[in-house]
C-alpha cells in the first residue's frame, strides 16, 4: 500500500528539484520549515520526530535541502515529511505538510473491529508496524 | 436634515410619518457599538424613500403605526433604529439603499433568534415597501463577543484532519434518495479509499423508508474506517443528523459520536436556535459541524426581496458552523465571481474591508470568532480545477458528487482524479506557475500518470454552466484617470 497522507501524495515522488521549490514556496511565504521522521504513520499520530528545531529565518531553500539529505542517509527506510509552519495571528498552524521519503514497503494498516451493545462496532486503526518494536521496523 | 417633531407634540395621539417620529436622523454618526443595517428599499409609488427607510427602520425597532404615550416610560430615542441615509441604487430608479443603525441593547447577547426576530421581523411584509432586502449588515465588535462561532474552525479542523495546504475534497452520495444502508456505504467506501477526504449524505437524507437512519450511520462508519485503513489518512462522512425535533437530533448526534465520526451535518432550514444548539453540542463534543444551507435560494437569490446570503453568511459565522455551503462560481448553482468573493471573504477573512464590488457594504473586524470553511458543490468536475482554485482558494472543500460517482470507470477513480487533478493544480501553483493560464496543459500533463484523470478530462471536457447570475453587485470599478 501507499498511504496517501500529505500534500502531494497522489502524484509521483517529488524529485529534489521539486521538493525544493515547495521549500521556497514556504520560505517566500515566510514560514518556517521543519523536518520530521517516524517509523509509525498512524493517521492519528501527529507527532513525527523533528531532526531538529524548525528552521526560522531562511533566505534558501539549499539549507533544508541539506538537512534533508542527512535525515534521509540516516533514516533511509522511515517515513520523513517536510512541514511549513505559519507563525501569522490566525494562522499559528502548518500550512503545508507534504511527504519526501517512504519506507520500500508501506505494511499499512488493518481495522480492528471490537463487536459491541446492538449492532455498533468500535473502530480501531491498527498499524501493522508497530508490531515489531521501535529500531526492527522496516527491516525486511 | 431632521424632521423629527420634539418635545409634548410628538407624543399626541394620533398617526404621524415615522419621519418625523424619530426614525430618519440624516445627522446621526453611528457609534461602534451599534449594529448596522443596509437595506434595498423599493418604496410603493409616491412613498418618499427617506419615509420609507424610516418606516423600515421603525418597523424593525420600537415603532408601531400610531403614536403611543407609553414610550414616554422609556429612553425611547435610544431604542430607536435611525435612518441616517439614504443612497440610489445604481442603474435603477425605483430603489434606494438605506443604512440604519441600532442600539446594541436593542439584541439579546448570543441570540440570532432575537436579531432576526427585530431585522427580519415584520418589517418584509410592510406595506409602505413594495419590496425589501437585508443587503448587508456591520456587526460591532462588543456584540460580536457574545457569540462563540464556529465549534472548530478551519485552523482547528486541519489540525484535526491533518490535511495542509490545499482545497479538502467531498463528494455527496448519489442517488440521493433510495440507496439502503448497505449499498449507501458502498459509495462513501468507494469515494474515500479512491482519495476523497469527505463523503456526504444529502440535505433530504434524514430517516426514510428506504433507509433508517441508524442503518446509514452504522454502515457508513464501517465505510469510514476501512477507508481510513486503507489509506492512512482520517477520513469523514457527514453524517445529517436533521430531525423532526432537537431531541431526535441529538440522538442522531450521539450516535455519530459513538461511532467515532469526526463530523455531522445539520441543514439551515432547522432553524437559527437549532444551529446554535447543535452547535453547543459540536464544541462540547469535538465534533465538526456541517451546514448545508438548503433552502436559502427562497430568499436570497433575487435582489429586489429577501435576505442576501452575504448576511446569511454572517449570521451563521456568529451562530457557529464550521462548514457552509457558498457557491462554486463554476458549478451548476448561482453564483456571480464577485458576489462569491465576497461570500467567501466573510466566512474566512479576520477582517473585512469595504469592498463594493464584492458586495460588502462595511469594514468588518471578526474579533477572532473562528474561520468557516466555505463548501463549493454543486456541478463541478476535475477539468475546472485551475479555476476553483482560482475563484475559491485553498481553504474550501470542493465536493464532486457527479463528478466523483458518475465517472466511466468507477467511483474510486472518480475520486483518483479529482485528487490528482488537485494535487498537481497545488503543486504548480506553489512552483509559481500561471496555473490558471496554464490549467488544462496542467491537468494534461497530471493525466499522462493518471488514466482516471484522462477519462474524467474527456467525459466532462466541455461541461459548463454558463448563465447569467441574478445576484449581482451594483458597484463595478471604474477605471480612473490614472490607470
Amino acid at each position: 500500500m501507499r498511504i496517501t497522507q500529505g500534500t502531494f501524495s497522489f502524484l509521483p515522488d517529488l524529485t529534489d528539484e521539486q521538493i525544493g521549490k515547495q521549500v521556497k514556496y514556504c520560505i517566500d511565504n515566510g514560514w518556517s520549515v521543519g523536518i520530521e521522521y517516524t517509523d509509525d504513520p498512524h493517521p492519528r499520530n501527529t507527532y513525527w520526530e523533528m531532526w531538529g528545531q524548525p528552521m526560522f529565518d531562511l533566505k534558501d531553500p539549499a539549507g533544508v535541502m541539506m538537512e534533508l539529505e542527512d535525515c534521509r542517509k540516516t533514516y533511509p527506510n522511515l517515513y520523513i515529511r517536510i512541514v511549513g509552519f505559519d507563525s501569522t495571528r490566525g494562522w499559528e498552524t502548518p500550512r503545508l505538510s507534504f511527504i519526501v521519503n517512504r519506507p520500500s514497503e508501506e505494511p499499512g494498516f488493518g481495522v480492528v473491529r471490537q463487536e459491541w451493545e446492538g449492532r455498533k462496532v468500535r473502530y480501531t486503526v491498527h498499524s501493522y508496524a508497530t508490531d515489531k518494536p521501535h529500531g526492527q521496523r522496516y527491516t525486511d | 436634515m431632521s424632521e423629527t417633531i420634539r418635545g409634548k407634540e410628538r407624543y399626541e395621539s394620533g398617526v404621524i410619518p415615522y419621519k418625523k417620529m424619530g426614525y430618519w436622523e440624516p445627522d446621526y454618526e453611528p457609534k461602534d457599538t451599534d449594529v448596522i443595517c443596509l437595506f434595498r428599499i423599493t418604496p410603493q409609488p409616491g412613498v418618499d424613500p427617506e419615509e420609507a427607510a424610516a418606516a423600515v427602520a421603525g418597523e424593525s425597532s420600537t415603532a408601531t403605526w400610531t403614536v403611543v404615550w407609553t414610550d414616554r416610560l422609556t429612553a425611547c430615542e435610544l431604542y430607536r433604529a435611525k435612518a441616517y441615509r439614504v443612497d440610489p441604487v445604481p442603474n435603477n430608479e425605483e430603489q434606494f439603499f438605506a443604512y440604519i443603525a441600532y442600539d446594541l441593547d436593542l439584541f439579546e447577547e448570543g441570540s440570532i433568534a432575537n436579531l432576526t426576530a427585530s431585522i427580519i421581523g415584520n418589517v418584509f411584509g410592510f406595506k409602505a415597501v413594495k419590496a425589501l432586502r437585508l443587503e448587508d449588515m456591520r456587526m460591532p465588535v462588543a456584540y460580536l463577543k457574545t457569540f462563540k462561532g464556529a465549534p472548530t474552525g478551519i485552523v482547528v479542523e486541519r489540525e484535526r484532519l491533518d490535511k495542509f495546504g490545499r482545497p479538502l475534497l467531498g463528494a455527496t452520495t448519489k442517488p440521493k434518495l433510495g440507496l439502503s444502508g448497505r449499498n449507501y456505504g458502498r459509495v462513501v467506501y468507494e469515494a474515500l479509499k479512491g482519495g476523497l477526504d469527505f463523503v456526504k449524505d444529502d440535505e433530504n437524507i434524514n430517516s426514510q423508508p428506504f433507509m433508517h437512519w441508524r442503518d446509514r450511520f452504522l454502515y457508513v462508519a464501517e465505510a469510514v474506517n476501512k477507508a481510513s485503513a486503507a489509506t492512512g489518512e482520517v477520513k469523514g462522512h457527514y453524517m445529517n443528523v436533521t430531525a423532526a425535533t432537537m431531541e431526535d437530533m441529538y440522538e442522531r448526534a450521539e450516535f455519530a459520536k459513538e461511532l467515532g465520526s469526526c463530523i455531522i451535518m445539520i441543514d439551515l432550514v432547522i432553524g437559527y436556535t437549532a444551529i446554535q444548539s447543535m452547535s453547543a453540542w459540536a464544541r462540547k463534543n469535538d465534533m465538526i459541524l456541517h451546514l448545508h444551507r438548503a433552502g436559502h435560494g427562497t430568499y436570497t437569490r433575487q435582489k429586489s426581496h429577501g435576505v442576501s446570503f452575504r448576511v446569511i453568511s454572517k449570521w451563521m459565522r456568529m451562530a457557529g458552523v464550521d462548514h457552509i455551503h457558498a457557491g462554486t462560481v463554476v458549478g451548476k448553482l448561482e453564483g456571480d465571481p464577485n458576489t462569491t468573493a465576497g461570500f467567501y471573504d466573510i466566512l474566512r477573512e479576520p477582517y473585512n474591508e469595504q469592498n463594493l464590488a464584492h458586495g460588502i457594504f462595511f469594514d468588518q473586524d471578526w474579533a477572532s470568532l473562528n474561520k468557516v470553511m466555505p463548501v463549493a458543490s454543486g456541478g463541478i468536475h476535475a477539468g475546472q480545477m485551475h479555476q476553483l482554485l482560482h475563484y475559491l482558494g485553498e481553504d474550501v472543500v470542493l465536493q464532486f458528487g457527479g463528478g466523483t460517482i458518475g465517472h466511466p470507470d468507477g467511483i474510486a477513480a472518480g475520486a483518483e482524479a479529482n485528487r490528482v487533478a488537485l494535487e498537481a493544480m497545488i503543486m504548480a501553483r506553489n512552483e509559481g506557475r500561471d496555473y490558471l493560464a496554464e490549467g488544462p496543459d496542467i491537468l494534461n500533463k497530471a493525466a499522462k500518470d493518471c488514466k482516471p484523470l484522462q477519462a474524467a478530462l474527456d467525459t466532462w471536457k466541455d461541461i459548463t454552466f454558463d448563465y447569467t447570475s441574478t445576484d449581482t453587485p451594483d458597484f463595478v470599478p471604474t477605471a480612473t484617470a490614472s490607470s
